[in-house]
């Protein structure tokens, strides 16, 4: 145990000594945390609208003022005919294009019903798939209104219309930063606490310290014990710092106790310490680290539901990500901020980490020989 | 003579490669070992064996009285070690260094006190003990490597190539501070590509691919040979080696 106190002594010496690592540490992810949940949004705004409106009545100019006045669509031009519309989406100066054809109004009287031609650009996916919706929506908006003045009440029973009053439980006004910035927060820990324990231990065999190590009688237990928890420390101020700035900039903080969100990030931390650790002992070099903990990263940020729903991926998928600590932190964070769950509600998710966690670790002890 | 180096037929291969072929030597207590050849004979392998730092293929040997199979938990409190890297932290300070070996070797506070001035001043680095380590200059930085590999007192101690690179002062300075320990009883085993520094140690061995060619004192070895320095002796020996460099 005396060889851990002089382990650590020298680990966080090492540390404070390194300006330049504190510095990109702390400062990096914390202007990341400030800027990020405002520019990373799902919500689209601002989508390039062209219209060929054939008909020039007061209702296609009603219409044009509903779709342009929901805040979603900015019109860039008013074009003659269909083909200079699909020229504006082909030169990437539209989004969506829509067409109301001749007659449109006096049809629309007439016989109660007309089609509006809607063209979508669908090379941004996301982006085509949330146009399209907000427009459906603002068009059957329309087509309510339309019913209300000019369609006579049916003289007998309407027909039954079923209307849907989604209410949101946990997040009443679908507040974005509630999911964005908690998912910032747990990917910047992931990479944080991933890199830098993987770095510090090939650091050692780089520089060839981890030979002078290997002569002498520590125990293997104590040397990565003493890697590790500076690491832990670490990770636990950043994540504090984190939580700080989401309640200062974005008023996002845990409905639930700060003990459970602790409990839940030690263990979190376990497990992920433990995988950075484990990638250290099969590399040689800082640059073969950086590789592997680049794929890593990458399939966690993807698939550990941070950004993306779990629920929707493949079966293949779901249980590749339940083997990830991320997806279980995550998921155990989102619960604790917007809900309150207590110890017992996240239970499985602590447990998984540990789990997982456990099995790292011991492999990285394993893998990691003073000998050969 | 009490042997504290003793193999047997130590080997290590590496699939078909024999890096280090049926070794059998002693090294006695308080000797100054030299253990030549040219690059890649084998020398760091048969080295690292001895350090417990890798598992011998086949053969025996033991180290201060430890079996290098299953003690070398016990090996590693009894020697010192000093790699062809130089292995101290540079963003460490000279005091620091000495006080974190010490400390894992399971040195007491006041222990690591007395043996940090003891060894800064044999140094000549008391004004040095606050600098970091990376601004020493080499030669600086090999003695307190050396210094720091005997801070626990160790039975024998293990220089690969200790002073490659250093220049001839600071050389002769190195093997003075190799003489005093050997002079305090440690054993101490040194590998070397300098035929002066060859000269200075009590006996010497020479691998040439992966097998030990000879053995003895400097004067005997080059009686055997019949030329007038190690030089010739090494150069006799090893212009036959079929091994390409590392």
């Amino acid at each position: 145990m005396r060889s851990l106190y002089f382990l650590l002594e020298k680990e966080f010496k090492q540390m404070f000594r390194s300006k330049g690592l504190l510095r990109t540490l702390f400062i990096a992810p914390i202007i990341q945390l400030i800027l990020m949940p405002m520019a990373a949004n799902y919500s689209v705004k601002n989508i390039s609208l062209v219209i060929v409106d054939h008909d020039h009545s007061s209702f296609s100019r009603q219409l044009i003022t509903k779709v342009t006045a929901s805040g979603h669509f900015r019109l860039e031009a008013i074009c003659a005919n269909t083909e200079a519309a699909l020229k504006e989406i082909e030169l990437d100066k539209a989004d969506i294009a829509i067409e109301i054809p001749d007659k449109f109004e006096q049809g629309l009287v007439r016989e109660g019903s007309q089609k509006i031609n809607v063209q979508v650009n669908a090379i941004e996916g996301v982006k085509a798939g949330l146009a399209g919706g907000y427009l459906s929506a603002i068009l059957s908006d329309f087509n309510a209104e339309l019913r209300l003045h000019w369609v006579q009440p049916a003289r007998f029973e309407p027909a039954p219309v079923i209307s849907i009053m989604p209410i949101n439980w946990y997040n009443k006004f679908m507040n974005y930063y509630l999911f964005i910035v908690p998912g910032i927060l747990v990917n910047l820990i992931t990479g944080i606490g991933i890199m830098q324990a993987a770095f510090n231990l090939v650091k050692e065999k780089e520089m060839g310290t981890i030979e002078q190590i290997n002569v002498t009688p520590i125990k293997k237990q104590y040397f990565i014990l003493g890697k590790l928890l500076p690491f832990f420390v670490l990770s636990i101020v950043i994540f504090t710092v984190g939580l700080m700035i989401g309640y200062v900039f974005y008023n996002v903080y845990p409905v639930g106790s700060f003990l459970t969100m602790y409990v839940s990030l030690f263990a979190f931390l376990f497990a992920l310490l433990g995988f950075g650790l484990l990638l250290s002992t099969y590399s040689e070099t800082q640059q073969q680290t950086m590789s592997l903990a680049f794929f890593f990263l990458n399939v966690l940020n993807m698939m550990s539901g941070l950004f993306t729903s779990i629920e929707s991926m493949p079966q293949w998928a779901k249980i590749l990500s339940g083997c990830f600590p991320v997806s279980h932190f995550i998921k155990a964070m989102r619960m604790i901020m917007l809900k309150g769950s207590s110890l017992s509600d996240i239970s499985f998710h602590l447990w998984s980490m540990l789990g997982v966690g456990l099995v790292f670790n011991t492999w990285a002890i394993l893998n990691y020989r003073k000998r050969s | 003579m009490e042997a504290v180096i003793s193999t047997n037929k130590l080997t290590k291969r590496f699939g078909q490669f024999i890096a280090a072929n049926e070794l059998t030597f002693d090294v006695y207590k308080g000797e100054i070992f030299g253990f030549l050849g040219a690059n890649g004979a084998g020398k760091t392998t048969a080295m690292r064996m001895l350090c417990g730092l890798s598992i011998p293929s086949s053969g025996a040997a033991t180290i201060a009285g430890f079996d290098v199979y299953k003690q070398t938990e016990q090996i590693k409190k009894n020697i010192g070690y000093m790699s062809q890297k130089f292995s101290l932290y540079e963003d460490l300070t000279v005091a620091e260094n000495i006080r974190f070996y010490a400390g894992i070797y399971g040195l007491k506070i006041p222990e690591i006190k007395a043996k940090t001035i003891e060894l800064l001043e044999r140094l000549g680095m008391m004004n040095e003990a606050k600098k970091l380590v990376r601004e020493l200059p080499l030669g600086w930085k090999q003695k307190l490597a050396f210094s720091v590999s005997l801070v626990h007192s160790p039975k024998i101690v293990f220089l690969d190539e200790p002073t490659g690179g250093v220049d001839p002062v600071t050389r002769r300075q190195f093997w003075d501070l190799i003489y005093y320990a050997a002079d305090s009883g440690v054993t101490v085993f040194v590998t070397t590509h300098y035929m002066d520094e060859a000269e200075y140690c009590n006996r010497v061995s020479i691998m040439v691919d992966g097998v030990i060619e000879a053995l003895d004192s400097p004067r005997n070895l080059k009686r055997q040979f019949e030329v007038d320095s190690m030089e010739d002796v090494f150069y006799k020996l090893a212009r036959n080696a079929k091994r390409a460099e590392q």
